[in-house]
Formats: C-alpha cells, sequence, structure tokens
C-alpha cells in the first residue's frame, strides 16, 4: 500500500514532506483536506493529527504528524539517509543544527509573512498587514545575516553536502520567490544562489508544480 | 577526555534542556556561564559560537554546536551506547519516528502555549520589572488547556509520549514545565491526571531532580 499525505499540497508543511518522498521516490498519494471547509477540523482528520493540523501521514498502520518528524521517517526508510548523515556525529548534528535554524528562525519569520502576503488577500477576503510584514521582514534579513556567512564558507548549511536541512527551507523558500518581497534576497548573493541551487532539484521542481497547480485552483 | 562545554547560565530553560541529557547518559561536563547583563551572548567570541548570539552554545574537542535540541541529539547519539540508555530509538524506525513528533510538538505546540505563562509570571517581573500581563496568561492558559486534552488522551494509553518508554521527548519538556509549576497556574495540571503522573515521573528522575537544583523558581 501506498503512503499517504494527508493535506493541500500548497500547505508548506505539506510540501516538506511531498519533497522528502520525491527525493527517495516511494510511492504515494496525497489526500486533500480542504481547510477552507474546516476538513482539517473533521474528527477523521483529528484521528490522524489530535491538533487538528496538516500535513498527517501513514504508512501501513503507522500514523504520523508534524512534518519534519514525518520527513526524517521517510527518508530512512526510503534509502534517504544521505540527507541525514545519522551515521556520522558531526555531520548529523550540523544537520540537526540547521534544520532547529529553519524552524526557529527562517520559517518564524516567513510565515506570518507568507499568512499576510498569501493567505489573508487570497482564502480570507482581508487587506495584507504591512506592519506584520515589516518587522518579520526585518527579522528575516538579520537571519538571512548569518546564512550569508554560513554559505559563504559552505556550499550547503550543514557543509559541502546537501541536507535535509537545506531542503526543509524550500517550501518558504518557494513563497519569498514568488511573492512581493523576493528581492530581498538580492542583498544576500550566497544565499540567493543556494536558494537556486535547492530550487533546481528535480524534487523540488515537482513538488513546486504541485503547489502552485493547488493555488491556481483556488 | 576533556569534559564537553555548555555555555549559557545554568538555570535557563535551553541550557537546562541540554544538561539533562547530559545526566542521563552519565557524561563529564563543564558549565560555562554567559553575562547576559554584560552582553557577553553578543560578544565575538560567542557569536563565533552561536551566530545568532544566543544560547547554549556547546563545544566537544574540534565540535562547536548551538540550538539546544541538536546539542541533546549530539550527546545523546554520542554517549548513549556507552551509558546503556536509548533516548532517540534511532535503530527502530518507527520508535524513533514517535520520538521526533513528540519531540516537534513540545516545540511546536506545548511550548508556544506553556511558556509566556512563564515569561509574564516569572520571568519579566524578575528581570524587567514589569508587571505580569493577565489578558497574555489568560489566552495562553485556553491554548494550553487544549493541548493538555490531547497529552491527557494519548498518556491515558502510554506511561510516556512515544511509547511505553522514556525518551527525547519526554525530556524536552521538563525545563519549562519545571518553571510553569512555580506560577500561580500550577494546579492545571491537577485537571489532567495521566499528565500529572507523567510530569511527576519525570520530575522524580535523578537527572532532573540534579538540574532543577540550579533553577531556583524564585529569582
Amino acid at each position: 500500500m501506498a503512503m499517504k499525505v494527508y493535506g493541500p499540497a500548497a500547505s508548506t508543511n505539506v510540501a516538506r514532506v511531498l519533497v522528502c518522498l520525491e527525493e527517495v521516490g516511494l510511492d504515494y498519494e496525497l489526500v486533500p483536506v480542504d481547510m477552507t471547509k474546516g476538513e482539517h477540523k473533521s474528527p477523521a482528520h483529528v484521528s490522524r493529527n489530535p491538533f487538528g493540523q496538516v500535513p498527517a501521514f501513514q504508512d501501513g498502520d503507522l500514523i504520523l504528524s508534524e512534518s519534519r518528524a514525518i520527513s526524517k521517517y521517510i527518508l530512512r526508510k526510503g534509502g534517504g539517509s544521505h540527507l541525514l548523515r545519522e551515521g556520522n556525529l558531526s555531520e548529523a548534528a550540523m544537520v540537526d543544527v540547521w534544520l532547529e535554524v529553519e524552524s526557529g528562525q527562517f520559517d518564524s519569520a516567513m510565515s506570518p509573512i507568507v499568512f499576510q502576503c498569501f493567505v489573508v488577500p487570497m482564502f480570507m477576503g482581508g487587506t495584507t498587514d504591512m506592519k506584520v510584514v515589516e518587522e518579520n521582514l526585518e527579522k528575516l534579513k538579520k537571519s538571512l545575516e548569518v546564512y550569508e556567512a554560513r554559505l559563504s564558507r559552505f556550499k550547503y548549511l550543514a557543509g559541502d553536502f546537501v541536507s535535509l536541512a537545506d531542503i526543509s527551507h524550500f517550501p518558504m523558500a518557494h513563497y519569498l520567490l514568488v511573492g512581493p518581497h523576493a528581492s530581498v534576497i538580492d542583498a544576500y548573493p550566497h544565499v540567493k544562489a543556494w536558494i537556486a541551487d535547492i530550487m533546481s532539484r528535480p524534487s523540488v521542481k515537482k513538488v513546486t508544480e504541485l503547489m502552485e497547480a493547488a493555488i491556481r485552483m483556488n | 577526555m576533556a569534559p564537553v562545554k555548555v555555555f549559557g547560565p545554568a538555570m535557563s530553560t535551553n541550557v537546562a534542556r541540554v544538561l539533562v541529557c547530559l545526566e542521563e547518559v552519565g557524561a563529564e561536563y563543564e558549565v560555562v556561564n554567559i553575562d547576559f547583563q554584560a552582553m557577553e551572548h553578543k560578544s565575538p567570541e560567542h557569536l563565533a559560537r552561536n551566530p545568532f548570539g544566543q544560547i547554549p552554545a556547546f563545544q566537544d574537542g574540534d565540535i562547536v554546536l548551538f540550538e539546544s535540541r541538536a546539542i541533546a541529539k549530539y550527546v545523546l547519539r554520542k554517549y548513549s551506547k556507552s551509558a546503556g540508555v536509548d533516548l532517540l530509538r534511532e535503530g527502530d524506525l518507527k520508535e524513533a519516528a514517535m520520538v521526533d513528533v513528540w519531540t516537534e510538538v513540545e516545540a511546536h505546540t506545548y511550548n508556544p502555549a506553556l511558556s509566556p505563562v512563564v515569561y509574564e509570571c516569572l520571568i519579566y517581573p524578575a528581570m524587567r520589572g514589569v508587571p505580569t500581563n493577565q489578558k497574555v496568561v489568560e489566552e495562553s492558559l485556553e491554548k494550553l488547556k487544549k493541548v493538555l486534552d490531547v497529552y491527557e488522551a494519548r498518556l491515558s494509553k502510554h506511561d510516556y509520549l512515544a511509547g511505553d518508554f522514556l525518551s527525547f521527548a519526554d525530556l524536552n519538556h521538563f525545563p519549562y514545565t519545571h518553571y510553569f509549576m512555580g506560577t500561580p497556574h500550577a494546579s492545571l495540571f491537577d485537571a489532567y491526571p495521566h499528565v500529572k503522573a507523567w510530569w511527576e515521573r519525570l520530575a522524580a528522575r535523578p537527572s532532573v531532580k540534579k538540574i532543577s537544583a540550579n533553577m531556583p523558581l524564585k529569582f
């Protein structure tokens, strides 16, 4: 039975899981969850993700939530362990460090920007709160200074090897690139080149198409 | 072998996250204080260890790390075999996944609901001399109750979060929950008997007791 991912492809957390499945080439089924109709809070979905969030994931009788946990499971099971380096203490630690940074710094600054620039106008009929956007762009720029310094020394975040830490940035990076604030990365040439490199991966291109198709449908 | 170094105040929640794991594996370590009043966390020396100017940072010989959960996992991977503990379960796909799930839940769901109560009731009044923002506390407690509903259901089925074994996922909850128990809202847990029992099991662990001793509830 193919693995199942529950959630909309346009969700950054769903896309994170999909790209890992594409990286290892495992069969999967994407099961839509219509969040505009509150389907993520339905008893059926809550039985898979008790906090009523997306994604949820199923592999046989194993049900998981939390995209970064699901991603690691997929990579370990599907032959993608080179993206985690868990056999090497120091390399695995660097992957973990930059995955934490992705979650705590990049995602936390990008998430309110994406919410204000995409979700509010497109799905909630509201207007972007520019104050929230500006505050978070400032936080993002401070983080990008650190990324720029890091990527001036190494080709990828964990070292000179690509890892889940890099790929985990792609969904929010996609929305940054297609949104009104893409030019913020122009001041950080190594970051810009690194993003372009990640976005050119076949797995990332495939999932980007799924994300864009999902947005077009709305 | 030189003891590993953890940089940051011992009473800091994220420092404690690392220290409790060091205690669980019986590793030798040294805590090197970082003086926030003196802006030491933004000094070039500390930024070389943690480029975001935060704590903790960590050093083991040539290896320098930051981000408490990443540091803690490094410690557990390095010392677990010789210590005879298995808190990450990386030898079992499903168990490792459950440890990861509940570690993520602590970071993204439990902590954001619980930590504002700790900041408003304990930290901001002591460190910034500002009064507690009761609105923030009330909103956080409402979120926390919903989270604890899920934890109660989970811990009614298993002794620990990832299954019937203690793991890194449980230990991650210790630092902020320890301080929450020093706020006027500790009794919230009384309505969730399985959660309360789980917390008491954690708090009774020698590692947790030892690290708690450096985390006074009045400061």
